[in-house]
């Protein structure tokens, strides 16, 4: 009818997703509190951790400053888990007010309305994990190219699986309590159990095999190998295989469900 | 466009529409044609299948009974291409209150397609158009209710629509801002062209559309013009109140068999006998004045409403019902 229509066409998916996302980091951004909550847990939790209560395990003879070393990469986990899960609960809010009901009668694709999220969640978490790398780099913290872009790029898978992972649990509840209870029942155990407190080679059998059976394990140990050089057991590319692997199966169920599940209050 | 059609181009057409929630039948059957710039009321108490029919039309259920076109293009077969031809505003404001006015537009305008220098033009102009171009830089949330609604419906004109759904637009603003946005409305419709369909509670509202569709219960219980709605009623409604209305209304009953007694929330409204001049009305209230005088509390003679005819073709009050659900209704 117009030439404009055609060009809306071709254009929805990429513009569409730019948009979606731009919106995200603008919002973090916005608000100045959810900036302080997302920095300020983690430094808290290394704090009191890494130097508080592992300071317990080397009286124990693990060898000193070992503990910091194993825990850095578990709190990297941490906030990016954190941050998939405040960027996840907008999703709840944005049905509950009204702005995804704008966004789902656009002529974009569901998939466009996914892959923002996604993105969103990604580059909060890895721009979060990189301001606490650089606070650690002075503290002895490994570097080098090599293990910077490893670490990069695993943060960048783990960001996109993890809001995933939090898409996939808000995309069907229409409250923020519900929520809630799936994060504690769900999300900390995922956490937890990925070796990100403890390695598995010193658990009990049963837990270990919990913690092999963790996507995240996987993910973790590339950022661990990253870190902490000739102390981690993976296999780049197996684990990485792995960690992408389940990225893409949780991007995957996370569009077919913005297809396919029929949601109360759309 | 068509431009070999004679008659009125259709803007939108809705044929044997039904829709349920589980077993639970909300939409039944209803059927409606809409012309090109019309202005269009749904009107419906809470619980007539008014939000259900808007959540359809405007493409977010899928999978409905029956058939809907949308300008031109067949739901949900074609729904990108009538998702783009329409523009829609929820009752529940779509904006991020965090966002400045002109961000809210931009986005909007990217969903749709839109952007670059075209888009800022573009949100300028409607910006203008609704009055609120000094606050294009303010975040949403320091407007007030009149403007913020002012807002969605410039973003949803913003990728030039067919179409305009608006679902209970007056919520939650004053009656001023009330009127200045029902005005906005007409100039839209007049200088523009544009069909619009606009779901109400509010009779006052549904008075000013060209046609209006009445859903009670799922059904369409009339597709008319106001003025032919308000024929159905000729002559004037009495209605008293009085706190002895229960014997009122039986003695009353007895006197005048074969007219209309109603009783809705503490009023008894008489509906006039067919034919009735507005003396035979006068004369109608001064006996009832002589009979019962010390118990009327009040007395109205007036023009029926639509609320009147509302309760004429449903036999319940507009809207004081929904508990009892679907008992027999009157067609």
């Amino acid at each position: 009818m117009e030439p404009r229509n055609s060009s809306i066409a071709s254009g929805g998916f990429g513009l569409g997703v730019y948009t979606l996302w731009n919106r995200e980091v603008v919002r973090f951004l916005r608000q100045k509190n959810r900036v302080v909550g997302a920095l300020g847990t983690p430094l808290v939790f290394w704090f009191l951790i890494g130097s508080g209560v592992g300071s317990s395990f080397r009286t124990g003879g693990t060898g000193s400053g070992d503990y910091f070393s194993y825990f850095f990469p578990g709190m990297l986990l941490l906030v990016v888990l954190f941050t998939a899960i405040f960027s996840t609960i907008s999703l709840i809010e944005d049905r509950r007010e009204g702005f995804l009901q704008a966004v789902l009668v656009a002529p974009i694709p569901r998939s466009a309305v996914v892959a923002a999220k996604l993105l969103g969640g990604m580059t909060l978490s890895v721009l979060q994990c990189l301001l606490i790398y650089l606070l650690a780099l002075p503290l002895g913290l490994h570097f080098s190219l090599g293990s910077f872009a490893l670490v990069v790029a695993t943060l960048c898978l783990l960001g996109l699986a993890l809001t995933g992972i939090g898409y996939l649990l808000a995309w069907p509840l229409d409250s923020v309590q519900g929520y809630h209870a799936l994060m504690n029942l769900l999300l900390m155990p995922l956490w937890l159990l990925s070796g990100a407190l403890f390695p598995p080679n010193g658990s009990v059998g049963w837990m270990r095999a919990i913690i092999h059976a963790n996507p995240l394990y996987y993910g973790l140990e590339l950022l661990r190998a990253a870190l902490w050089p000739g102390r981690s057991s993976a296999s780049l590319w197996l684990f990485g295989a792995i960690t992408l692997l389940f990225t893409a199966a949780v991007g995957l169920a996370a569009v077919v469900m913005t297809d396919r599940v029929r949601v109360k209050h759309p | 466009m068509q431009a070999t059609t004679v008659a009125k181009e259709i803007a939108l057409c809705v044929e044997e529409l039904s829709y349920s929630y589980g077993n639970r039948l909300v939409l039944d059957r209803v059927s409606f044609q809409v012309e090109k710039g019309a202005l269009i009321g749904i009107l419906g108490p809470n619980g007539s299948g008014k939000t259900t029919l808007f959540r359809l039309l405007s493409t977010l259920y899928s999978a409905p009974a029956g058939m809907i076109t949308l300008a031109g293009s067949a739901y949900p077969a074609q729904a990108a291409a009538a998702r783009r031809r329409m523009g829609i505003v929820f009752q529940s404001p779509s904006l991020d209150k965090k966002l400045t006015v002109a961000e809210n537009m931009v986005h909007q305008g990217h969903l749709y397609g839109l952007r670059g220098s075209g888009l800022r033009k573009r949100v300028e102009e409607l910006l203008r158009l609704f009055g609120l171009e000094e606050r294009t830089r303010d975040l949403v949330e320091t407007l007030s209710g009149g403007q913020q609604r002012r807002v969605e419906v410039a973003k949803a004109l913003l990728h030039e629509p067919e179409l305009l759904l608006l679902d209970e637009p007056s919520t939650g603003i004053d009656p001023a801002a009330r009127r200045d946005f029902w005005r906005h409305l007409f100039a839209l419709k007049e200088q523009k062209g544009l069909t619009i369909l606009v779901t109400t509670h509010l009779l006052d509202e549904a008075e000013r559309c060209d046609r209006l569709l009445i859903l009670d219960r799922g059904k369409r219980v009339a597709w008319e013009t106001p003025s032919r709605l308000r024929e159905l009623i000729p002559g004037s409604v009495l209605s008293i109140r009085s706190p002895k209305l229960s014997e009122m209304e039986e003695e009353l009953k007895r006197l005048w068999a074969g007219r209309t007694v109603r009783r809705v929330d503490g009023t008894l409204r008489i509906e006039p006998r067919s034919e009735e001049s507005v003396e035979d009305a006068m004369r109608d209230a001064a006996s009832l004045l002589q009979r019962f005088g010390a118990d009327v509390t009040a007395l109205t003679v007036s023009q029926p409403s639509l609320e009147d005819v509302f309760l004429h073709l449903t036999g319940h009050h507009f809207e004081s019902q929904t508990e009892e659900s679907h008992g027999t209704s009157k067609q």
